[in-house]
């Protein structure tokens, strides 16, 4: 069994969730304040990728990251940057799919913090970063912790978007949700077990950490 | 002197109101807000604090304008830095009683002091989840005065403690406000509650 696609995953796990820390909590964060009919719509769009089936979004993505395309020829002239079956593509298509998973439970978790809170901190002339970092997010720490094993997770697990634009490049794009079906498909079903096994204790590890980590919390990690 | 000229449209159980209040307040008095439930007494506070922003009005606190809505003046909660007693208290969960106060002030002395006079010594690693309700609303009333507010809101912030504490500590309180000079403006629906604190009142109907 060939370690690379369980390194892959976890590497493009872990860089999608950094990345959707950076931008999800602050787009959480804005989206938890007060509505507007373009949040509304920003929101419906950002939602897509949760009802969406994996293969439509990986479909548009590859048309949209292909060099035939303005985008993707505009990335090809100006960063020399092709997305289509390589690992940066992964990673972009990943962020794109995952982002429901890193916005939804924060925005949910900030717009039912009394803002009071906030308020409270704003009347003892602290900024409203200062107050983001030591008032708001403190106290969304399970929920915080829930996004982002969801989206770490929920990376881990994808497969229709990462096979149509990955494809199955040995040791850039082959992840191990294509390395079980490889060998399904070869009939391999010992190494399709080891992958999966590993797959599953990787996960089951991760959930058992968050669980434990928010034991005091009043309602579960992942609720 | 805090001179207060608001007028404000707001939205009650009987239908749109327009809430109009004008009045001064004298340096370092204690003024009693009264009147009917859903008057907009609350919004009334949140105006000053800079929370709200009413449609008209002009707010000036000691010589300095904090609100002029036709000269378009309005500094933000942050600059008016005004002492605020919540009516849900807005204690911050993720630290304790010593914590809240640090949060508003870095003066120890001050710290040490305002837990002392809110009897909150022994409590002062908890965190608001583990105390009582009047424990949650004495810290809420320090954790005002620990950033030496020049004006004092205070939403119902009696309602939680028995006649005993809240004589101790409106006795307490009366000395660290002259002491700061600070003007402060509670708003309280049973008249019992102020007594012998507040030493004027406004009607807001």
């Amino acid at each position: 069994m060939e370690w690379t696609p369980i390194w892959l995953s976890l590497k493009l796990a872990a860089i999608t969730t950094m990345i959707l820390m950076l931008i999800g909590i602050p787009l959480a964060y804005w989206l938890s304040r007060r509505s507007s009919w373009l949040k509304v719509v920003i929101e419906a769009i950002l939602t897509m990728p949760l009802v969406l089936p994996p293969s439509v979004l990986g479909f548009y993505l590859l048309l949209s990251f292909s060099p035939n395309s303005f985008f993707g020829r505009w990335l090809l002239e100006y960063f020399n940057l092709s997305l289509v079956f390589s690992f940066e593509g992964l990673v972009v298509a990943s962020v794109i799919y995952s982002l429901p998973f890193m916005v939804s439970p924060v925005k949910s978790a900030l717009a039912h913090l009394p803002a009071s809170l906030a308020e409270a901190s704003y009347t003892m002339g602290k900024s409203k970063l200062h107050t983001f970092y030591r008032v708001q997010l403190p106290n969304i720490k399970s929920s915080l912790w829930t996004a982002i094993v969801l989206t770490f997770a929920h990376t881990l697990g994808e497969f229709g978007v990462v096979l149509m634009i990955g494809g199955r490049l040995e040791g850039s794009t082959k992840v191990a949700s294509i390395a079980i079906y490889d060998a399904v498909d070869n009939n391999q079903y010992h190494e399709a077990n080891m992958y999966s096994l590993i797959l599953f204790a990787i996960t089951f590890v991760i959930v058992i950490l968050v669980f434990v980590f928010n034991k005091n919390a009043m309602r579960g990690p992942l609720e | 002197m805090i001179s207060i000229n608001i007028q404000k449209n707001i939205k009650t159980y009987k239908g749109r109101y327009r809430l109009t209040v004008a009045d001064s307040f004298p340096a370092g008095s204690v003024t009693k807000v009264y009147g009917p439930s859903g008057i907009g007494k609350t919004t009334f506070l949140r105006i000053i604090a800079g929370l709200s922003t009413p449609e008209q009005g002009k707010i000036v606190v000691h010589g300095q304008t904090w609100l002029d809505t036709a000269a378009g003046i309005n500094m933000s909660p942050q600059e008016r830095k005004a002492g605020f007693v919540f009516q849900d208290y807005a204690l911050f969960p993720n630290m304790t009683v010593r914590e809240h106060l640090q949060y508003a002030s870095t003066d120890e002395l001050l710290i040490s002091r305002l837990l002392t006079m809110g009897r909150m010594e022994s409590f002062d690693s908890h965190k608001p989840q583990h105390l009582s309700g009047g424990q949650q609303q004495r810290l809420a009333i320090l954790r005002a005065l620990a950033q030496r507010p020049k004006l004092l809101l205070m939403d119902e912030a009696f309602s939680a403690l028995d006649d005993e504490l809240r004589e101790d500590l409106i006795t307490d309180l009366k000395i660290i406000l002259k002491e700061f000079e600070t003007t402060t403006i509670i708003v309280s629906h049973h008249a019992q509650e102020t007594l012998g604190f507040a030493d004027r009142s406004l009607k807001i109907d």
